[in-house]
């Protein structure tokens, strides 16, 4: 598909420039948007997020047009992507300072890493064990690390959802995908090669 | 596994990279941009990038090296985002909540903290609640004194009431995310890390130490490694006088057994 546009959504949080950064930097076609008429006409749409559950989803809500995006990536299926916290956002629930509910597009919910005597957040370079093969770890080798910040994860209901678990004290969600619908704990965009890798094949397969 | 970290530092004064010896001398070393990208393709871990200018004139003095001059800080933080695709940490002349919403909008992932942390522990707390823990970091310059070891402000000139693991214990106690000791004594003198210094600060607390000051060879990271509990070690005049320096010492320290990520070159 030559016409391949990826859309990273802009409601008010973080990191969006580092995620069009290095798309850009692959060669690929971006925009930032929160229009309905660019989220349309996009073919891929990257939610990136850093912050707390309940703050992404309040801003989500009132940035972002719910109704077109329901209807692009959950009725149509158009390829989509949730960075960290826009994971997390994928979920039912979230438990981050209160109860809040999630976009609901993979089954589960939200709660605080039970790292033991390892410190929170867990920032850092980690791996991660790919539970089932996926066409968004393709080309992807010996590289396997990548760039973490987060207190919270992602408790995926059906087992089926979890692509990757990484371990921080305990084994939790790295990457989950449910059909058209991807999330990384990670930040790919901070990951150096292996973190282009996994954007590159969301952008080329997914 | 959560792997420990090697970072390249980059001193910024008034535009240019310099070395530093003993925080008094400084000798230009270049373009901010150009440098940086070199380390990350050297697949750095991350990148903490000081600015330590005295005063608001920020000059690269050309524009022929296909990079634009820039003539302000947040300019560069920028430019240097464009170019490398992992965590960047900044600090320096950082006073307030606006300055540090300032930088992570710029394109930082953390900030870095030093005077402030002394004078107004409540911003520590501010800005961890405000931005979160993971992107507030505490440097502490830390020299040797008749006293035992004393917390210095102000780049090095103050010498403060603290000792460097009270001072840990305190901004850690007020949410900071990580800490970055530095040797003042050790600065540019390539006679490897100060280990007792290290060790009381990575006693006293449970969060990430970073460890900068003295490194002159790959083998003192390692000691840095095997002597202390510090996360990460850091760096700033050996990486820009060795090509592919970050590779070389990664490879060091993953030959020796540290546990960091494979040593890798990047083609960008």
């Amino acid at each position: 598909m030559a016409n391949r546009l990826v859309c990273v959504l802009d409601y008010g949080s973080g990191n969006v420039r580092s995620v069009y950064n290095v798309l850009k930097h692959l060669g690929h076609n971006v925009v930032i948007s929160s229009e309905e008429k660019v989220i349309k006409n996009s073919s891929h749409i990257i939610l990136p997020g850093v912050g707390s559950f309940a703050t992404a989803m309040k801003k989500i809500k009132e940035n972002l047009p719910m109704q077109c995006l329901e209807n692009e990536v959950v009725a149509k299926g158009k390829p989509f992507l949730g960075i960290c916290v826009g994971m997390q956002v994928l979920a039912d629930k979230g438990y981050e300072f209160e109860e809040y509910e999630g976009l609901g597009w993979i089954s589960g919910s939200v709660r605080k890493l039970s790292s033991g005597n390892l410190s929170l957040p867990h920032v850092g370079w980690n791996d991660f064990l790919i539970e089932r093969p996926d066409p968004i770890f393709n080309r992807l080798k010996e590289y396997r690390d990548f760039y973490y910040v987060h207190s919270y994860c992602f408790d995926a209901l059906r087992k089926e959802d979890v692509l990757a678990f990484a371990d921080y004290g305990e084994k939790f969600s790295a990457v989950v995908c449910k059909g058209n619908i991807y999330g990384f704990q990670f930040h790919p965009e901070k990951s150096q090669r292996a973190g282009q890798v996994l954007l590159n094949n969301f952008v080329m397969q997914a | 596994m959560k792997k420990n970290r090697l970072i390249p530092i980059v001193l910024l004064r008034n535009g240019w990279i310099v070395q530093s010896k003993g925080f008094s001398k400084y000798q230009n070393l270049g373009n901010p941009v150009a440098s940086v990208k070199r380390l990350s393709e050297w697949a750095s871990d991350e990148i903490i990038y000081l600015d330590i200018s005295t005063d608001d004139r920020y000059d690269l003095r050309r524009d022929d090296q296909g990079y634009k001059n820039r003539d302000n800080f947040l300019d560069i933080i920028r430019d240097v985002s464009n170019v490398t695709f992992m965590p960047i940490t900044v600090g320096g002349r950082v006073r307030s909540l606006s300055d540090i919403e300032a930088r992570l909008s710029s394109g930082a992932d953390k900030v870095c903290l030093n005077t402030m942390a002394i004078e107004d522990i409540e911003l520590v707390e501010k800005a961890a609640r405000e931005f979160g823990s993971q992107c507030i970091v505490i440097s502490i310059d830390a020299k040797e004194t008749q006293d035992g070891y004393k917390v210095y402000s102000h780049g090095g000139k103050n010498e403060t009431k603290f000792e460097p693991h009270e001072l840990a214990e305190m901004v850690e106690k007020s949410g900071a995310g990580e800490i970055l000791i530095n040797s003042i004594d050790r600065d540019g003198k390539g006679t490897g890390y100060d280990i007792p210094l290290i060790q009381m600060v990575t006693e006293s607390v449970s969060i990430p130490v970073i460890a900068c000051g003295g490194v002159s060879e790959w083998d003192h990271f390692s000691e840095a490694f095997e002597q202390t509990r510090v996360d990460a070690v850091a760096a700033a005049n050996i990486f820009h006088y060795v090509d592919q320096s970050v590779f070389l010492a990664k490879k060091h320290l993953f030959n020796n057994g540290v546990n960091v990520r494979k040593p890798d070159l990047i083609k960008i």
